[in-house]
Protein backbone atom coordinates (compact mmCIF):
# COMPACT_ATOMS: atom_id res chain seq x y z
CA UNK A 1 0.00 0.00 0.00
CA UNK A 2 1.44 3.52 -1.04
CA UNK A 3 -1.24 5.78 0.53
CA UNK A 4 -1.24 6.36 4.44
CA UNK A 5 -4.56 5.25 6.11
CA UNK A 6 -6.54 8.31 7.35
CA UNK A 7 -9.42 6.81 9.04
CA UNK A 8 -9.66 3.07 9.89
CA UNK A 9 -12.39 0.84 11.84
CA UNK A 10 -12.08 -2.76 12.77
CA UNK A 11 -14.76 -5.11 13.25
CA UNK A 12 -16.78 -1.90 14.43
CA UNK A 13 -19.72 -2.84 15.87
CA UNK A 14 -22.38 -0.61 17.67
CA UNK A 15 -25.93 -0.58 19.24
CA UNK A 16 -28.06 2.76 19.91
CA UNK A 17 -29.47 2.06 23.65
CA UNK A 18 -32.58 -0.22 23.04
CA UNK A 19 -36.09 0.84 23.87
CA UNK A 20 -37.50 -0.64 27.03
CA UNK A 21 -38.00 -4.75 26.71
CA UNK A 22 -36.53 -4.84 23.30
CA UNK A 23 -33.55 -6.42 22.50
CA UNK A 24 -31.10 -3.84 20.61
CA UNK A 25 -30.63 -4.58 16.96
CA UNK A 26 -26.93 -3.34 15.47
CA UNK A 27 -27.00 -0.24 13.96
CA UNK A 28 -23.33 -1.57 12.48
CA UNK A 29 -21.97 -5.37 12.83
CA UNK A 30 -18.38 -5.32 12.69
CA UNK A 31 -17.45 -2.88 9.80
CA UNK A 32 -13.92 -3.03 9.20
CA UNK A 33 -13.16 -0.53 6.13
CA UNK A 34 -9.92 1.78 5.80
CA UNK A 35 -10.24 5.63 4.16
CA UNK A 36 -6.68 6.61 2.27
CA UNK A 37 -5.33 9.68 2.93
CA UNK A 38 -6.40 12.20 0.06
CA UNK A 39 -9.26 10.10 -1.11
CA UNK A 40 -12.49 10.89 -2.39
CA UNK A 41 -15.11 8.48 -0.59
CA UNK A 42 -19.08 8.10 -0.85
CA UNK A 43 -21.21 5.99 1.65
CA UNK A 44 -24.25 5.08 -0.04
CA UNK A 45 -27.34 3.53 1.05
CA UNK A 46 -30.70 3.34 1.82
CA UNK A 47 -32.39 4.54 5.20
CA UNK A 48 -31.01 3.08 8.18
CA UNK A 49 -28.47 1.40 6.57
CA UNK A 50 -26.54 2.69 8.96
CA UNK A 51 -24.30 5.30 6.81
CA UNK A 52 -24.93 8.31 8.70
CA UNK A 53 -23.82 6.01 12.35
CA UNK A 54 -20.77 4.72 10.23
CA UNK A 55 -20.19 8.68 9.92
CA UNK A 56 -20.33 9.74 13.34
CA UNK A 57 -17.74 7.23 14.80
CA UNK A 58 -15.25 8.90 12.64
CA UNK A 59 -14.34 11.93 14.68
CA UNK A 60 -15.72 10.43 17.91
CA UNK A 61 -19.35 11.52 17.94
CA UNK A 62 -19.98 7.97 18.40
CA UNK A 63 -18.20 5.56 20.30
CA UNK A 64 -17.95 1.73 18.90
CA UNK A 65 -19.80 -0.80 21.47
CA UNK A 66 -17.00 -3.08 19.87
CA UNK A 67 -14.02 -2.69 18.21
CA UNK A 68 -11.90 0.19 17.14
CA UNK A 69 -11.98 3.31 15.38
CA UNK A 70 -8.64 4.64 14.14
CA UNK A 71 -7.99 8.19 13.25
CA UNK A 72 -4.41 8.04 11.67
CA UNK A 73 -3.49 5.57 14.52
CA UNK A 74 -5.38 7.65 17.55
CA UNK A 75 -7.95 5.92 18.86
CA UNK A 76 -11.05 7.67 19.14
CA UNK A 77 -11.92 5.72 22.82
CA UNK A 78 -8.97 7.92 23.90
CA UNK A 79 -10.51 10.91 25.73
CA UNK A 80 -7.17 12.59 25.46
CA UNK A 81 -6.86 12.57 21.79
CA UNK A 82 -10.05 13.78 21.61
CA UNK A 83 -9.70 17.17 20.62
CA UNK A 84 -6.97 16.77 18.33
CA UNK A 85 -9.02 13.76 16.33
CA UNK A 86 -12.21 16.15 15.94
CA UNK A 87 -9.55 18.54 14.67
CA UNK A 88 -8.31 16.60 12.29
CA UNK A 89 -11.09 15.02 11.08
CA UNK A 90 -14.29 17.65 10.91
CA UNK A 91 -17.99 17.28 10.37
CA UNK A 92 -20.57 18.83 8.18
CA UNK A 93 -24.26 18.21 8.99
CA UNK A 94 -27.23 18.05 7.42
CA UNK A 95 -29.21 21.24 8.45
CA UNK A 96 -26.85 24.23 8.39
CA UNK A 97 -28.94 26.23 10.24
CA UNK A 98 -28.69 23.99 13.19
CA UNK A 99 -24.69 24.24 12.68
CA UNK A 100 -24.07 27.75 12.41
CA UNK A 101 -23.27 29.51 15.54
CA UNK A 102 -22.44 33.27 15.37
CA UNK A 103 -25.23 35.57 14.02
CA UNK A 104 -22.02 37.13 11.35
CA UNK A 105 -20.38 34.46 8.85
CA UNK A 106 -16.56 35.54 9.82
CA UNK A 107 -17.13 34.88 13.37
CA UNK A 108 -19.22 31.44 12.80
CA UNK A 109 -16.22 30.23 10.51
CA UNK A 110 -13.47 31.74 13.85
CA UNK A 111 -16.00 29.46 16.23
CA UNK A 112 -13.42 25.94 15.61
CA UNK A 113 -9.89 28.33 15.76
CA UNK A 114 -11.01 30.50 18.75
CA UNK A 115 -11.80 26.66 20.67
CA UNK A 116 -8.57 25.52 19.70
CA UNK A 117 -6.70 28.53 21.09
CA UNK A 118 -5.51 30.03 18.02
CA UNK A 119 -3.70 33.59 18.34
CA UNK A 120 -5.88 35.94 16.80
CA UNK A 121 -3.74 37.38 13.43
CA UNK A 122 -3.89 33.42 13.17
CA UNK A 123 -7.52 33.01 13.00
CA UNK A 124 -8.03 35.70 10.83
CA UNK A 125 -5.85 34.46 8.30
CA UNK A 126 -7.50 31.17 8.85
CA UNK A 127 -11.02 32.49 8.28
CA UNK A 128 -10.19 34.70 5.26
CA UNK A 129 -8.33 31.68 3.50
CA UNK A 130 -11.17 29.48 4.54
CA UNK A 131 -13.91 31.84 3.44
CA UNK A 132 -11.68 32.19 0.00
CA UNK A 133 -11.39 28.14 -0.68
CA UNK A 134 -15.41 27.92 -0.54
CA UNK A 135 -16.21 30.76 -2.57
CA UNK A 136 -17.86 33.13 0.07
CA UNK A 137 -15.32 35.81 0.97
CA UNK A 138 -17.95 38.97 -0.21
CA UNK A 139 -20.11 37.68 2.46
CA UNK A 140 -17.75 37.80 5.45
CA UNK A 141 -19.69 40.19 7.26
CA UNK A 142 -23.23 38.90 6.36
CA UNK A 143 -25.64 37.76 8.19
CA UNK A 144 -26.06 33.56 8.16
CA UNK A 145 -29.45 33.65 8.24
CA UNK A 146 -30.27 35.69 5.29
CA UNK A 147 -27.74 33.00 2.73
CA UNK A 148 -29.34 30.58 0.73
CA UNK A 149 -28.86 26.98 1.59
CA UNK A 150 -26.26 26.33 -0.53
CA UNK A 151 -24.45 29.42 1.07
CA UNK A 152 -24.78 28.33 4.56
CA UNK A 153 -23.81 24.85 3.70
CA UNK A 154 -20.53 26.42 2.48
CA UNK A 155 -19.86 28.56 5.65
CA UNK A 156 -20.34 25.39 7.37
CA UNK A 157 -17.34 24.03 5.59
CA UNK A 158 -15.20 27.38 5.74
CA UNK A 159 -16.01 26.50 9.35
CA UNK A 160 -14.35 22.80 9.34
CA UNK A 161 -11.83 23.98 6.96
CA UNK A 162 -10.50 26.88 9.43
CA UNK A 163 -9.73 24.07 11.95
CA UNK A 164 -6.82 22.68 9.30
CA UNK A 165 -8.44 19.23 8.96
CA UNK A 166 -7.11 16.56 7.25
CA UNK A 167 -10.62 14.90 6.58
CA UNK A 168 -14.34 16.07 5.66
CA UNK A 169 -16.85 13.80 6.33
CA UNK A 170 -20.05 14.94 5.18
CA UNK A 171 -22.87 13.70 6.97
CA UNK A 172 -25.75 13.81 4.36
CA UNK A 173 -24.92 17.46 4.02
CA UNK A 174 -26.83 17.82 0.43
CA UNK A 175 -30.09 16.24 1.43
CA UNK A 176 -31.87 19.69 2.95
CA UNK A 177 -30.44 21.60 -0.37
CA UNK A 178 -32.31 22.21 -3.91
CA UNK A 179 -30.17 21.42 -7.08
CA UNK A 180 -28.75 24.81 -7.33
CA UNK A 181 -27.27 24.11 -3.65
CA UNK A 182 -26.19 21.00 -3.72
CA UNK A 183 -24.38 21.46 -6.84
CA UNK A 184 -22.57 24.69 -5.11
CA UNK A 185 -21.36 22.28 -2.21
CA UNK A 186 -20.70 19.20 -4.38
CA UNK A 187 -18.01 21.44 -6.50
CA UNK A 188 -16.83 22.82 -3.38
CA UNK A 189 -15.46 19.74 -1.73
CA UNK A 190 -14.30 18.16 -5.02
CA UNK A 191 -11.87 21.21 -5.27
CA UNK A 192 -10.94 21.30 -1.60
CA UNK A 193 -10.35 17.20 -1.98
CA UNK A 194 -8.08 18.27 -5.63
CA UNK A 195 -6.40 21.81 -5.02
CA UNK A 196 -5.92 21.51 -0.95
CA UNK A 197 -5.62 17.41 -0.87
CA UNK A 198 -8.56 17.07 1.95
CA UNK A 199 -9.56 13.54 2.73
CA UNK A 200 -13.50 13.42 1.98
CA UNK A 201 -15.69 11.28 2.83
CA UNK A 202 -18.89 11.97 1.17
CA UNK A 203 -21.87 10.09 3.40
CA UNK A 204 -25.42 10.65 0.81
CA UNK A 205 -28.48 8.63 -0.85
CA UNK A 206 -27.89 10.80 -4.21
CA UNK A 207 -26.37 8.40 -6.23
CA UNK A 208 -25.49 11.02 -8.76
CA UNK A 209 -23.11 12.99 -6.20
CA UNK A 210 -21.21 9.79 -5.60
CA UNK A 211 -20.00 9.73 -9.24
CA UNK A 212 -17.30 12.29 -8.79
CA UNK A 213 -15.82 10.15 -5.91
CA UNK A 214 -12.51 7.72 -6.10
CA UNK A 215 -14.68 5.07 -4.21
CA UNK A 216 -17.62 4.25 -3.32
CA UNK A 217 -18.61 2.09 -0.27
CA UNK A 218 -22.45 0.60 -0.23
CA UNK A 219 -23.89 0.15 2.90
CA UNK A 220 -26.83 -2.28 4.15
CA UNK A 221 -28.15 -3.39 7.02
CA UNK A 222 -25.18 -1.86 9.34
CA UNK A 223 -22.86 -3.72 7.00
CA UNK A 224 -20.41 -3.13 4.03
CA UNK A 225 -22.65 -4.08 0.90
CA UNK A 226 -20.35 -3.11 -1.71
CA UNK A 227 -16.96 -1.37 -1.76
CA UNK A 228 -15.10 -0.58 -5.02
CA UNK A 229 -14.78 2.64 -7.73
CA UNK A 230 -18.14 4.42 -8.99
CA UNK A 231 -17.78 2.22 -12.22
CA UNK A 232 -17.45 -0.69 -10.74
CA UNK A 233 -20.48 -0.51 -8.48
CA UNK A 234 -22.82 1.56 -10.44
CA UNK A 235 -22.60 -1.15 -13.41
CA UNK A 236 -24.19 -3.25 -10.46
CA UNK A 237 -27.03 -2.46 -11.43
CA UNK A 238 -29.43 -5.11 -10.31
CA UNK A 239 -27.75 -5.68 -6.75
CA UNK A 240 -28.14 -1.69 -6.21
CA UNK A 241 -31.61 -2.10 -6.79
CA UNK A 242 -32.18 -5.25 -4.51
CA UNK A 243 -30.30 -2.53 -1.62
CA UNK A 244 -32.92 -0.38 -2.24
CA UNK A 245 -30.72 1.62 -4.41
CA UNK A 246 -31.21 3.14 -7.69
CA UNK A 247 -28.32 3.12 -10.39
CA UNK A 248 -27.59 6.79 -11.48
CA UNK A 249 -29.90 8.08 -14.64
CA UNK A 250 -27.34 7.10 -17.30
CA UNK A 251 -26.55 3.91 -16.03
CA UNK A 252 -30.26 2.81 -15.22
CA UNK A 253 -31.07 4.16 -19.42
CA UNK A 254 -28.41 2.10 -20.42
CA UNK A 255 -29.48 -1.09 -18.67
CA UNK A 256 -33.07 -0.36 -20.17
CA UNK A 257 -31.29 -0.29 -23.69
CA UNK A 258 -29.04 -2.93 -23.12
CA UNK A 259 -32.82 -4.99 -22.21
CA UNK A 260 -33.89 -3.81 -25.74
CA UNK A 261 -31.10 -5.42 -27.32
CA UNK A 262 -28.29 -3.62 -27.42
CA UNK A 263 -25.00 -4.14 -25.97
CA UNK A 264 -23.83 -0.50 -23.94
CA UNK A 265 -20.85 -0.75 -21.49
CA UNK A 266 -22.61 -0.37 -17.85
CA UNK A 267 -19.34 1.81 -16.88
CA UNK A 268 -20.03 5.34 -18.48
CA UNK A 269 -21.76 7.31 -16.00
CA UNK A 270 -20.87 10.33 -17.14
CA UNK A 271 -23.81 12.10 -19.43
CA UNK A 272 -21.09 12.37 -21.67
CA UNK A 273 -19.59 9.23 -21.72
CA UNK A 274 -23.03 7.50 -21.99
CA UNK A 275 -24.17 9.56 -25.05
CA UNK A 276 -20.86 8.44 -26.53
CA UNK A 277 -21.68 4.77 -26.00
CA UNK A 278 -24.95 5.19 -27.54
CA UNK A 279 -23.85 6.92 -30.48
CA UNK A 280 -20.90 4.14 -31.00
CA UNK A 281 -23.59 1.52 -30.78
CA UNK A 282 -25.40 3.19 -33.24
CA UNK A 283 -22.82 3.65 -35.19
CA UNK A 284 -23.26 6.86 -35.10
CA UNK A 285 -20.16 7.79 -33.57
CA UNK B 1 -47.20 40.61 12.24
CA UNK B 2 -43.93 38.93 13.69
CA UNK B 3 -41.24 41.05 11.80
CA UNK B 4 -41.86 44.28 14.38
CA UNK B 5 -40.02 42.39 17.03
CA UNK B 6 -36.78 45.06 17.76
CA UNK B 7 -35.08 42.66 20.90
CA UNK B 8 -31.63 42.57 20.08
CA UNK B 9 -31.79 44.44 16.71
CA UNK B 10 -28.61 45.72 15.40
CA UNK B 11 -28.36 48.58 13.04
CA UNK B 12 -24.91 48.75 11.38
CA UNK B 13 -23.16 51.90 10.91
CA UNK B 14 -19.70 53.40 11.30
CA UNK B 15 -20.19 56.52 13.82
CA UNK B 16 -18.43 57.28 17.04
CA UNK B 17 -21.05 55.12 18.92
CA UNK B 18 -20.51 52.42 16.89
CA UNK B 19 -17.07 52.45 17.05
CA UNK B 20 -16.67 52.15 20.74
CA UNK B 21 -15.91 49.47 22.64
CA UNK B 22 -19.12 47.38 23.98
CA UNK B 23 -17.78 47.72 26.92
CA UNK B 24 -17.69 51.44 27.28
CA UNK B 25 -21.14 51.46 25.77
CA UNK B 26 -22.21 49.25 28.91
CA UNK B 27 -20.57 51.04 31.61
CA UNK B 28 -21.90 54.18 30.04
CA UNK B 29 -25.34 53.50 29.95
CA UNK B 30 -25.18 52.14 33.29
CA UNK B 31 -23.81 54.91 34.28
CA UNK B 32 -26.38 56.96 32.80
CA UNK B 33 -28.97 54.73 34.18
CA UNK B 34 -27.26 56.20 37.83
CA UNK B 35 -27.84 59.45 36.76
CA UNK B 36 -31.46 59.00 35.24
CA UNK B 37 -32.87 58.02 38.26
CA UNK B 38 -31.24 60.57 40.82
CA UNK B 39 -32.88 63.51 38.48
CA UNK B 40 -35.43 65.07 40.27
CA UNK B 41 -35.53 68.65 39.15
CA UNK B 42 -36.56 70.42 35.73
CA UNK B 43 -32.67 70.89 35.37
CA UNK B 44 -31.23 67.36 35.53
CA UNK B 45 -34.05 66.20 33.76
CA UNK B 46 -33.02 68.84 31.22
CA UNK B 47 -29.10 68.15 31.06
CA UNK B 48 -29.99 64.04 30.65
CA UNK B 49 -32.25 65.26 27.67
CA UNK B 50 -29.46 66.82 26.34
CA UNK B 51 -27.13 63.81 27.41
CA UNK B 52 -29.73 61.73 25.39
CA UNK B 53 -30.45 63.90 22.51
CA UNK B 54 -26.37 64.45 21.61
CA UNK B 55 -26.08 60.69 21.75
CA UNK B 56 -28.69 59.53 19.55
CA UNK B 57 -27.70 62.12 17.19
CA UNK B 58 -24.11 61.07 17.15
CA UNK B 59 -25.15 58.11 16.73
CA UNK B 60 -27.09 58.17 13.66
CA UNK B 61 -30.16 55.98 14.66
CA UNK B 62 -33.41 57.17 13.38
CA UNK B 63 -36.01 58.73 16.36
CA UNK B 64 -38.26 56.95 14.48
CA UNK B 65 -36.59 53.83 15.11
CA UNK B 66 -35.94 54.88 18.96
CA UNK B 67 -39.87 55.15 19.20
CA UNK B 68 -40.96 52.41 17.50
CA UNK B 69 -39.09 50.17 20.39
CA UNK B 70 -40.87 52.03 22.98
CA UNK B 71 -44.60 50.64 21.10
CA UNK B 72 -44.26 47.43 23.75
CA UNK B 73 -44.05 49.70 27.01
CA UNK B 74 -46.94 52.06 26.29
CA UNK B 75 -49.25 50.62 28.47
CA UNK B 76 -46.32 50.88 31.56
CA UNK B 77 -45.57 54.50 30.88
CA UNK B 78 -49.67 55.02 30.37
CA UNK B 79 -50.50 52.86 33.76
CA UNK B 80 -47.04 54.58 35.91
CA UNK B 81 -48.17 58.10 34.58
CA UNK B 82 -52.01 57.53 35.70
CA UNK B 83 -51.21 56.10 38.68
CA UNK B 84 -48.77 58.86 39.83
CA UNK B 85 -51.15 61.17 38.58
CA UNK B 86 -54.28 59.83 40.94
CA UNK B 87 -52.34 58.67 43.94
CA UNK B 88 -50.06 61.31 45.09
CA UNK B 89 -50.95 63.68 48.16
CA UNK B 90 -50.73 67.23 47.60
CA UNK B 91 -52.92 69.86 46.39
CA UNK B 92 -55.33 69.36 43.99
CA UNK B 93 -55.55 71.15 40.73
CA UNK B 94 -59.00 72.60 41.13
CA UNK B 95 -62.12 72.06 43.04
CA UNK B 96 -64.59 70.31 40.01
CA UNK B 97 -65.04 66.53 39.51
CA UNK B 98 -62.23 64.56 38.21
CA UNK B 99 -59.37 67.35 38.89
CA UNK B 100 -59.89 67.25 42.59
CA UNK B 101 -57.79 63.82 42.59
CA UNK B 102 -55.20 65.21 40.52
CA UNK B 103 -52.42 66.95 42.35
CA UNK B 104 -50.46 69.15 41.48
CA UNK B 105 -47.54 66.68 42.69
CA UNK B 106 -48.95 64.31 41.20
CA UNK B 107 -49.00 65.53 38.07
CA UNK B 108 -44.88 66.83 38.22
CA UNK B 109 -44.36 63.12 39.72
CA UNK B 110 -46.15 61.49 36.56
CA UNK B 111 -44.51 63.80 33.72
CA UNK B 112 -41.10 62.43 35.81
CA UNK B 113 -41.82 59.40 35.71
CA UNK B 114 -43.15 58.75 31.91
CA UNK B 115 -39.62 61.03 30.83
CA UNK B 116 -37.72 58.50 33.02
CA UNK B 117 -39.38 55.77 31.86
CA UNK B 118 -38.93 56.41 27.99
CA UNK B 119 -35.30 58.24 28.63
CA UNK B 120 -34.21 54.85 29.91
CA UNK B 121 -35.49 52.46 27.12
CA UNK B 122 -34.00 54.68 24.64
CA UNK B 123 -30.85 55.24 26.35
CA UNK B 124 -30.42 51.34 26.41
CA UNK B 125 -31.94 50.92 23.57
CA UNK B 126 -29.63 53.04 21.76
CA UNK B 127 -26.67 50.78 23.31
CA UNK B 128 -28.25 47.50 21.03
CA UNK B 129 -28.88 48.77 18.52
CA UNK B 130 -25.07 50.92 17.51
CA UNK B 131 -23.50 47.43 18.95
CA UNK B 132 -23.59 44.42 17.11
CA UNK B 133 -25.00 41.18 19.09
CA UNK B 134 -21.85 39.61 18.76
CA UNK B 135 -19.91 42.39 20.78
CA UNK B 136 -22.08 43.10 23.12
CA UNK B 137 -22.47 39.70 24.47
CA UNK B 138 -18.50 40.18 23.98
CA UNK B 139 -18.31 42.60 26.45
CA UNK B 140 -20.61 41.38 28.60
CA UNK B 141 -18.21 38.68 29.37
CA UNK B 142 -15.13 40.65 29.40
CA UNK B 143 -17.32 43.15 32.16
CA UNK B 144 -18.38 39.97 33.97
CA UNK B 145 -14.65 37.78 33.90
CA UNK B 146 -13.76 38.78 37.42
CA UNK B 147 -16.80 37.10 38.86
CA UNK B 148 -15.37 33.47 37.46
CA UNK B 149 -13.38 33.93 40.66
CA UNK B 150 -17.01 32.87 42.67
CA UNK B 151 -17.28 30.53 39.89
CA UNK B 152 -19.96 32.12 38.29
CA UNK B 153 -20.59 30.43 34.56
CA UNK B 154 -19.74 34.14 32.26
CA UNK B 155 -18.36 32.21 29.64
CA UNK B 156 -21.32 29.73 29.23
CA UNK B 157 -23.58 32.58 30.02
CA UNK B 158 -22.42 34.68 27.30
CA UNK B 159 -22.27 31.99 24.93
CA UNK B 160 -26.14 31.38 25.92
CA UNK B 161 -27.42 34.32 24.71
CA UNK B 162 -25.43 34.92 22.09
CA UNK B 163 -26.19 31.55 21.04
CA UNK B 164 -30.30 32.35 21.72
CA UNK B 165 -29.32 36.34 19.37
CA UNK B 166 -28.13 33.78 16.27
CA UNK B 167 -31.59 31.47 16.60
CA UNK B 168 -33.90 34.38 16.76
CA UNK B 169 -34.75 35.03 13.15
CA UNK B 170 -34.48 31.08 12.60
CA UNK B 171 -37.03 30.47 14.63
CA UNK B 172 -38.84 33.83 13.70
CA UNK B 173 -38.90 31.74 10.35
CA UNK B 174 -40.03 28.02 11.93
CA UNK B 175 -43.19 30.10 13.64
CA UNK B 176 -44.23 31.61 10.72
CA UNK B 177 -44.14 28.82 8.53
CA UNK B 178 -45.80 26.57 11.35
CA UNK B 179 -48.73 29.22 11.59
CA UNK B 180 -49.16 28.61 7.90
CA UNK B 181 -49.00 25.09 7.90
CA UNK B 182 -52.17 25.02 10.89
CA UNK B 183 -53.80 28.16 8.69
CA UNK B 184 -54.03 25.32 5.78
CA UNK B 185 -55.43 23.13 8.06
CA UNK B 186 -58.09 25.79 9.52
CA UNK B 187 -56.75 27.18 12.41
CA UNK B 188 -58.00 30.45 13.07
CA UNK B 189 -55.56 32.36 15.33
CA UNK B 190 -57.19 36.41 14.62
CA UNK B 191 -60.73 35.18 15.94
CA UNK B 192 -62.59 34.78 18.68
CA UNK B 193 -62.08 35.87 22.62
CA UNK B 194 -58.50 36.23 23.96
CA UNK B 195 -58.75 33.07 25.70
CA UNK B 196 -59.35 31.38 22.43
CA UNK B 197 -56.91 33.11 20.50
CA UNK B 198 -54.44 32.10 23.39
CA UNK B 199 -55.90 28.69 23.00
CA UNK B 200 -55.13 28.57 19.24
CA UNK B 201 -51.93 28.76 20.02
CA UNK B 202 -51.12 25.57 21.62
CA UNK B 203 -50.93 23.95 18.26
CA UNK B 204 -47.95 26.55 17.26
CA UNK B 205 -46.05 26.10 20.75
CA UNK B 206 -45.87 22.25 20.46
CA UNK B 207 -43.93 21.66 17.11
CA UNK B 208 -42.07 25.34 17.69
CA UNK B 209 -41.19 23.86 21.01
CA UNK B 210 -40.07 20.19 19.83
CA UNK B 211 -37.94 21.52 16.91
CA UNK B 212 -36.06 23.78 19.11
CA UNK B 213 -34.94 21.07 21.45
CA UNK B 214 -34.03 18.92 18.29
CA UNK B 215 -31.97 21.92 17.05
CA UNK B 216 -30.52 22.45 20.79
CA UNK B 217 -29.35 18.95 20.06
CA UNK B 218 -27.96 18.78 16.89
CA UNK B 219 -25.94 22.13 17.51
CA UNK B 220 -24.27 21.12 20.52
CA UNK B 221 -23.06 17.96 18.67
CA UNK B 222 -22.02 20.50 15.89
CA UNK B 223 -19.91 22.80 18.25
CA UNK B 224 -18.50 19.83 19.82
CA UNK B 225 -17.47 18.59 16.63
CA UNK B 226 -15.94 22.31 16.34
CA UNK B 227 -13.45 21.70 19.39
CA UNK B 228 -16.12 23.70 21.46
CA UNK B 229 -14.86 22.59 25.11
CA UNK B 230 -16.12 25.60 27.25
CA UNK B 231 -14.58 29.20 27.83
CA UNK B 232 -10.63 27.83 28.92
CA UNK B 233 -7.97 28.62 26.67
CA UNK B 234 -10.56 30.14 23.91
CA UNK B 235 -8.94 33.15 21.81
CA UNK B 236 -11.18 35.28 20.14
CA UNK B 237 -11.30 36.65 16.45
CA UNK B 238 -12.17 40.32 17.32
CA UNK B 239 -10.41 41.25 20.40
CA UNK B 240 -11.89 44.23 22.36
CA UNK B 241 -9.42 47.54 22.82
CA UNK B 242 -9.80 50.28 25.07
CA UNK B 243 -9.30 53.00 22.99
CA UNK B 244 -8.42 57.33 24.15
CA UNK B 245 -12.39 57.52 22.90
CA UNK B 246 -13.39 55.01 25.39
CA UNK B 247 -11.73 56.41 28.45
CA UNK B 248 -13.22 60.02 27.21
CA UNK B 249 -16.62 58.58 26.92
CA UNK B 250 -16.47 57.26 30.06
CA UNK B 251 -15.11 60.44 32.24
CA UNK B 252 -17.49 61.97 30.31
CA UNK B 253 -20.55 59.58 31.88
CA UNK B 254 -18.81 59.06 35.20
CA UNK B 255 -19.07 63.35 35.48
CA UNK B 256 -22.42 63.22 34.34
CA UNK B 257 -23.50 60.89 37.26
CA UNK B 258 -21.41 62.75 39.80
CA UNK B 259 -22.63 66.08 38.97
CA UNK B 260 -26.28 64.89 39.02
CA UNK B 261 -25.92 63.04 41.95
CA UNK B 262 -24.34 66.59 43.33
CA UNK B 263 -27.27 68.74 42.11
CA UNK B 264 -29.44 66.35 44.39
CA UNK B 265 -27.79 66.93 47.25
CA UNK B 266 -28.05 70.43 46.62
CA UNK B 267 -31.31 70.74 46.17
CA UNK B 268 -30.70 71.91 42.79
Amino acid sequence: MTMATMIETKDLTFYYPAEEGRAATPALREVTVSVEKGSFVAVLGHNGSGKSTLAKHMNAVLLPSNGKVYVEGCDTCDEKLLLEIRRRVGMVFQNPDNQIVANVVEEDVAFAPENLGVPTAEIRRRVDEALAAVGMSEYAVHAPHLLSGGQKQRIAIAGVIAMEPECIVLDEATAMLDPVGRREVLSTIGKLNRELGITVVLITHHMNEAQQADRVIVMNDGCVAMDGTPREIFARVEELRQLGLAAPHTVELMEELNREGMALPLDAITVEECADAICRELGMA
Amino acid sequence: MLKDITLGQYFPGNTIVHRLDPRTKLLAVMLYIVALFNAKSVLTYGIMAFVLALSIKVSGVKLKALTRGLKPVYIIVAFTAIMNLFFTDGTPLADVWLLRSITFEGLRQAIYMVLRIVMLIMGTFLVTYTTSPISLTDGLESLLAPLKKLHLPVHELAMMMSIALRFIPTLIEETDKIMSAQKARGADFETGSIFQRAKALVPILVPLFISAFRRADELATAMECRCYHGGDGRTALHVLHYHKRDILVLIGFVLLAAGIITLKILGL
